[in-house]
Order: structure tokens, then sequence, then C-alpha cells
């Protein structure tokens, strides 16, 4: 059990009033797996990874992240839970454009002792381990790490996130369409650093995209179709629009 | 606590807004503070305009009443009282020393008083000050006149300046007592009191001016006599206006009060100064309250500028809690973030606010006290002005609660994706 990072069983979500928009049987991570989720936008990917990442509360069904069930957590303990072992990496717009790098960077360690601990033992400080990890992901630069977020390259900015996803070692890396802002060439360079990250610290990989050219770096993939057997609903709207605007 | 440095620094990328903020709640904040300074500096004034007298004696009508007339160069008196009254009180033995006022006319405008030298020695304001002399001397010469401060400035007089007093009030006056001139002899220093809008003159000069006026309008020139037979006349006042009287000890003060109230001879009132100030302060005091309140409202405006700049920022900053969501903040996290925001806009506004009117005050003050002679109680800032900055401060908390409500329901329902 400890070796399953991830495990879904009988997943099932609707938001208010709305259809079941996910019923999955099953999914599962182990430790160190990367898996590419192939899931074009309207497929419900977004909600899936609010759930997996505890941001929505679940509903019906189980996810055990580490073999803790998110069900019987609290909202605050599931917040815990995704600071202390989950990084997460967005298509854009990841970092907070008022802080430096470098503190966008050691941002977790500021909300998870965990982690902050864990960057601690591995580099000394949150911020010497920030700088280590920007430097193994190509931003050689020193004055980089002070510099504002806004001097950056979108591509340069996505790796800050990889950065920040990475420091501390969790045990779950979420990525969600975080090449496709790039061209080709920065998206292989991207991908290559995060597998070859991924590989170093041990975490797993959710690795979510539209893109199924990229299917082929991972150990294994899946199509969120595929596993999801409501059926895809009948508005016009994208899977994961909140009706209401409101959880339930 | 995590969340304070990422609060200064989301303010600092926000800076020019946040700048313009604290303008508004730091200028909301010093005129509020300015207000009750300068409303406590001039009931403090207004309180002291005359201390150091223990009564006030006039014919009997009301405390207020004759509190106008004799201090405050308002009103008339609707008699005057005896000059064998006036030396009834003054030989008491509790008495210390008495000074006559004689009202009635006026020089453009401004009260003559007709009194003594004593005037210049026994009438004290604010912290017991005397009266000074900017310039010249006090009254000599039957016909020398000494000037407040506000009448030498209005009129531009400087001492030597030949003078016309005018029988009755008016500013306009058709009955002046044109062949009796004064001299001006002295300009008294500003002292933000009635003196200011005072002429003096002495008590023999008021009834040298009068002689041949017994009707109430000038007799023909030719049976009044001439300035140098008015010199050597017995000028004795057959009645005044009213008198200042000081006790041996104050603690007498209530029962020469009683003693006066009740003279047979003649219908007196006594007043107690400062007793009768307080009384008159209180009827005024509903225009320094609006003047508050005013000032109270205009803070609310500054904290609405916290709340509008807030609320029209939150949309652009969707992004920025679904990135602290993803990090593992809490929804609360979102939610003390922007309070702390509100909070710490207007900590530092008021404070700012605060500390530029006490300097503002330290740097003017002595100015605004030789101008308008108000002096300002509290050089320093007081506990009122920590009340201030307290009380400004835990509302915009409870106004910054607002958009961070907003934005706590926005990160709930967002989660990690921004719906726009």
């Amino acid at each position: 059990m400890t070796d399953r990072v991830l495990d879904l069983a009988e997943l099932r979500f609707a938001w208010k009033g709305g259809p079941v928009l996910l019923d999955i049987p099953a999914l599962s991570l182990d430790r160190g797996e990367r898996l590419f989720l192939r899931g074009p936008s309207g497929s419900g990917k977004s909600t899936l990874l609010g759930l997996v990442c505890g941001v929505l509360p679940p509903q019906a069904g189980r996810i055990t992240v580490l073999g803790r069930d998110l069900a019987t957590l609290s909202g605050a303990g599931r917040d815990a839970l995704r600071a202390a072992e989950m990084g997460v990496v967005f298509q854009m717009f990841n970092l907070l454009p008022y802080l430096s790098v470098l503190a966008n960077v050691t941002l977790p360690c500021r909300f998870s002792a965990e982690r902050r601990r864990r960057a601690v033992a591995a580099g000394g400080s949150p911020e010497a381990e920030a700088r280590r990890l920007l430097q193994r992901l190509g931003l050689h630069d020193p004055r980089l790490a002070e510099a504002p977020v806004r001097a950056l390259s979108v591509g340069q900015q996505q790796r800050v996130a990889m950065a920040r996803a990475l420091i501390g070692d969790p045990a779950l890396i979420v990525a969600d369409e975080p090449t496709s802002a790039l061209d080709s060439d920065a998206r292989d360079a991207f991908l290559d650093l995060l597998l070859g990250e991924v590989g170093r610290s041990g975490a797993s990989l959710l690795f979510v995209s539209h893109d199924l050219g990229l299917a082929g770096h991972f150990d294994r993939s899946a199509d969120i179709r595929a596993l999801n057997r409501a059926a895809a609903p009948a508005t016009g709207l994208p899977a994961g629009m909140p009706v209401a605007g409101e959880t339930p | 606590m995590t969340l304070l440095p990422l609060a200064l620094r989301s303010l600092w990328n926000r800076r020019a807004t946040a700048l313009l903020t604290l303008l508004s709640v730091g200028l909301s904040v010093a005129l509020l503070v300015g207000v009750e300074s300068l409303r406590q500096g001039a009931r403090a004034s207004f309180e002291r305009t005359i201390t150091g007298t223990d009564l006030i004696v006039g014919a009997r009508s009301g405390q207020l009443n004759l509190l106008l007339y004799a201090v405050f160069r308002v009103g008339d008196a609707t008699n005057n009282i005896t000059w064998p009254s006036y030396q009834a009180v003054a030989g008491r033995p509790d008495v210390a020393w008495t000074v006559p006022l004689s009202l009635g006319d006026s020089h453009r405008g401004f009260r003559v008083l007709g009194t003594t030298t004593d005037y210049f020695t026994h009438y004290r304001y604010g912290d017991g000050k005397s009266l000074t002399l900017a310039e010249g001397k006090p009254f000599a010469d039957l016909f020398d006149a000494v000037i407040g401060a506000e009448v030498a400035r209005t009129l531009g007089y400087t001492v030597g300046q030949e003078i016309v007093l005018s029988h009755g009030i008016g500013s306009v006056s058709f009955a002046e007592h044109s062949d009796r001139p004064f001299r001006v002899s002295g300009i008294l220093a500003p002292t933000g009191t009635p003196v200011d809008r005072t002429v003096h003159v002495s008590l023999p000069a008021i009834e040298a001016i009068h002689v041949g006026w017994e009707t109430g309008t000038r007799l023909s020139t030719s049976t009044s006599p001439s300035v140098d037979d008015l010199r050597h006349m017995e000028l004795q006042p057959k009645q005044i206006t009213a008198f200042l009287v000081g006790l041996k000890t104050r603690a007498a003060a209530l029962r020469v009060q009683r003693a006066v109230n009740t003279y047979a001879e003649e219908p007196l009132l006594a007043i107690i100064p400062g007793v009768a100030l307080s009384q008159l302060w209180s009827v005024l005091g509903v225009a320094e309250q609006a003047l508050t309140a005013v000032a109270v409202f205009v803070v609310g405006v500054g904290l609405l500028g916290i709340l509008i700049s807030m609320l029209t920022s939150l949309n652009e900053r969707r992004r920025e809690m679904a990135v602290l969501r993803a990090i593992g903040a809490r929804p609360w996290h979102v939610f003390a973030l922007l309070v702390s925001e509100s909070t710490l806009l207007a900590l530092v506004g008021s404070t700012l606010g605060v500390t530029a009117l006490h300097l503002g005050l330290l740097a003017g003050g002595s100015a605004l006290e030789a101008l308008a002679g108000l002096a300002l109680l509290t050089p320093g800032p007081g506990l009122f002005d920590l009340a201030v900055i307290g009380g400004v401060t835990l509302a915009a908390a409870l106004i910054g609660a607002v958009p961070a409500w907003r934005a706590y329901r926005v990160a709930v329902a967002d989660g990690l994706s921004v719906q726009v």
C-alpha cells in the first residue's frame, strides 16, 4: 500500500445539480511511476485534478493519496497534505508576480514545515535548495534568482514553476498542460528536465495533456475519456465548469 | 506568520494604487486628528478667555448675557450699576482687587472699554498670561487709548494715531465724539481673546466724552466744555457697566457671589467666569460636534477607498489565489491575506496621517497661536491619536473582510483552475 502514491476506486463526481461528470472505476499511480493522462479540454480533467489535489471535496468512491483516504480528511487536512506531498505545475501564470524568482520557488516551504525540513536537509536552507534546483533546470544566471518574475520568458517561468513543484521532494508531481504554452524546442527541453528531476527525486508524476505526441516519454499512458464511464456533458461548456460557481 | 510578508510584497507590487489609498487614509485621519486638536485648542482657549478673575459683577440679567457683554463685547447691558454699589462690593474685606468696566461706545465697529490701568495687570487669559504691550505705553493722558492687536491690524493703526470714538455700538455711527479725539498710546500683543478687538480708554475719558451728552445726544458745541476744561474737571463716574473681582481666597467666591446677588440696594448679578464660560461653550458645542462628525465621515470615505481598491483588484488576482491554493494555502489563508492587506494599509496610512499632522502642528503651531491665539493643548501624539489609529485599523480589518470573503469563496470555487 505504501508504494501506491495515488489510488482511485469507483470515483464519482457531479457538480451541484449537474449530471455525473466523472465516474472512474480505477486509476492508480505507483511510487516513481510516470503517467501520461490524455485529456482534451471538456473531458473533466480539471475536476479530476481538483479531486486528486484535495481542492475539491470527494463525493463518492475512494481517493487515496500516500495511503490516506481524502474523504476522511478535513478540508484543512487535504490542504496540508497537498502542501507537503504535492507539487503542481499549471499551463501558465504559475508564479506570483510580486515575488522574486527565488521567493516563488521557496513558497511551498512557507506553507509546509515538512517541505521546508526536507529542503533544508537537501540543500542547507530553502534558498540554497532553490538555487540548486534552478541551476539544475538550466537557469544558471545567479542574478535570475533575484529577478522579478515578469523579466522571464514563458519557458523560463515554466522551469521556475517546476523548481517550485520539486522543492522539498513531494511524493507526487501534478502537471496540468505544462508545455502547451511552449514552442516545440522548449517543450522537449522542459519535458526532459521534468522527467529527469522526477526520476532523480523518486516522485510520481501525473502529467495531463491533450498532446498525444508526448505520451512516448512516459512509463504509462491513459486516456481520461476511456477511464471515465460518465457520458460527456450535453452542454457546450467545458467539463469542470461549476454551474453555480460554487462547490457543493 | 507567513502571510504578512506576502501581503507586503503584494501591496508593493500594486504600489501606485496602494500609495493613493495610503494617501486618502492618511489625509482623512490627519483631518480628523487635526479637527480634534483644533477643537480641544479652541475649547481650551475659549474657556480660558478670562482667568484669574474670581467673579464678574453686573446689573442683574442672565449669566450668559453678563458674560457676553462683559467679556466678549457682544450685546448690551440692560442696565448699568451705580458707583456706590461698585464701591460697596470693592470695599468688602475678602475682595483683593476690582477693575471697573464701562461699555457703550465704539470705534469703527470695535467696542470701546473704559477701565483703569489695573485692567492690564489683573486681566489674565490662557495659563494666567497677562496682557503685554507690543508697542507704546498704557494710557496716561485723559485722551489716550490702548488698542487690541486686531484693531491695530484691521485698521492699520500705529502708536500716535488719532481716533474718534462713536456714541453707541454700530459700525457706522452718526453720533461721533469728533470734538474729543483720542490718541493711540499703546498696542497690545495678540491674545486670541476679545481683548484683541477692544479699544481701551480710561474711565474718566468715558465720562469726559459724554459731558454735554446727558440727554443722549450732543448739545450744541457752544455749551459743551473744551478739551482743556475737561482735563481739569472732576470726572468721577456715576455708573459703570460691570466690574471684575479678584478675591483674597478663591474659597470665598461662593460667599461673595451670594452676597452680591442678594445686595439689597440694587439688583446685581455675580458670575464665576469659568462656570459661565463652560456653559456658553456647551451652547456652541453643537457646531463643534458637527465638525467632528464631518471629519469622521471623511475617515469613512478614506476607508471606503481601501474597500474599492481591493474589490477592483480582486478579479485580476484570482490567478494568484489559485496559485496559492495549489501550493497548499487554505481558503482562510486567502482570507487572511486580504484582511492583512486592508489592515496594513489602514495602519500605515493612519500612522502617516497622525505623524504628518503632528509634525505640521510642531512646525506651524506657534504661528497658529500668534495668529489666532489658539494654543494647542497637546503638541505631541496622545491617547486620542492612538485610539484613532487603533479604531481606523480595526475598521479596515472589518472592511477588508468583505473582499476577503469574496476571495475566499472564489478560492473555494475556483480551486486550481480559474474560471474567468
